[in-house]
């Protein structure tokens, strides 16, 4: 059980790190110096709520198990994390797209993980909620803005919106760990929330004047281990002092 | 873009009972955004409890070449300072 508990953990954690770690590559390459901060003090965010997971994560594992080890030193197929947030940052509506369909998904997330019999989760996920609803109201804000901005801003953000589409159905797949913790009452059914989520997300694309995409065809593999080209590159950059320089601290 | 992104002055109050002050400046499009802005760029390590934020046009400021007619006359007018009191030790924030 305790094996499951680990990749439960770690389902949701490297959401958060792998997310923090784009937003991160931002860092004095935003538009602007005030969303410079603003994408740089999310990703914070994140990597602190990262944090708090894999410190869990490497104290169940043992054997002198660290949080680095857990977080800087598995190979790309061991990280689990939803194909959405590993996409990179193609333009500014790229990044506020993507980063608007994981809040929506992660505010309910956390509001149900709150109540989570593992007291552990739950307090992290209490402590989080605050922080991501600030993400959720920044990220839908500049859905909004760009959606009834200009001509260009429109079709940049419509354009993201819909290349990004193809990742949302994957934020409601179980895995085995998932359905393990569900019944042991510490993981969170995120089937429960898919039509929150949706109506949610159509609402402000709505309030955006942006049309709801009407996908078929869904990807998935994020959460097996099985990720786009994308996350290799991105790995390499996060893991790079560690490996480097094996053990390292500041 | 940020050229057309006005100025905007930050207000923070850094704990209840205490009042607002200047912090600094940002570009934002609109007040909305330039509240965000400022949450993130002065209160990101805990300064405040509560921002204000004006545009800098809609500040009158008084003109630094008329600083003789305006400031100098006060200058020689040490009585209007209530530093002829003993203030008791009690009385704190003077």
């Amino acid at each position: 059980m305790k094996e499951y508990l680990y990749k439960y953990i770690l389902g949701i954690a490297d959401n958060s790190l792998i997310l923090g770690q784009r937003l991160g590559e931002l860092c004095g390459h935003g538009p602007s110096l005030e969303i410079d901060i603003a994408c740089t003090n999310i990703s914070l965010d994140l990597f602190g709520q990262s944090r708090s997971y894999y410190q869990y994560a490497a104290k169940l594992k043992g054997n002198e198990t660290t949080e680095d080890d857990v977080a800087l030193l598995r190979t790309e197929r061991e990280y689990v994390n939803l194909l959405l947030v590993e996409q990179p940052n193609r333009n500014f509506a790229h990044t506020m797209a993507r980063q608007f369909l994981f809040d929506v998904y992660h505010i309910l997330l956390l509001q149900e993980l709150e109540k989570s019999h593992d007291l552990t989760l739950a307090a992290i996920a209490k402590k989080s909620i605050k922080e991501v609803s600030y993400h959720l109201r920044f990220s839908s804000d500049w859905v909004k803005r760009l959606g009834n901005g200009t001509d260009v801003s429109h079709d940049k953000m419509q354009n993201a919106i819909d290349a990004l589409w193809t990742y949302t159905d994957e934020l409601f797949h179980q895995t085995d760990a998932d359905k393990a913790m569900i019944a042991e009452g510490v993981g969170v059914d995120v089937t429960k929330f898919k039509d929150s989520y949706e109506q949610k997300v159509a609402e402000i694309l709505t309030e955006a004047t942006l049309k709801v995409p009407e996908n078929k065809w869904f990807q998935k593999g994020g959460k097996q281990g099985i990720h786009t080209e994308h996350l290799g590159y991105l790995l390499s950059d996060l893991q790079y002092m560690q490996r480097t320089y094996p053990n390292m601290e500041w | 873009m940020k050229k057309n992104w006005p100025l905007w002055e930050v207000f923070v109050r850094s704990k209840n009972g205490l009042e607002h002050r200047h912090f600094g400046s940002l570009h934002a499009a609109d007040a909305e955004m330039a509240l965000e802005n400022a949450r993130d760029v002065y209160t990101r390590r805990n300064e405040g409890v509560s921002i204000w934020v004006v545009e800098s046009k809609d500040i009158t400021a008084s003109n630094p070449e008329n600083n003789g007619e305006f400031f100098e006359p006060a200058q020689d007018k040490v009585y209007r300072h209530p530093t002829f009191y003993d203030l008791p030790d009690e009385v704190k924030h003077m």
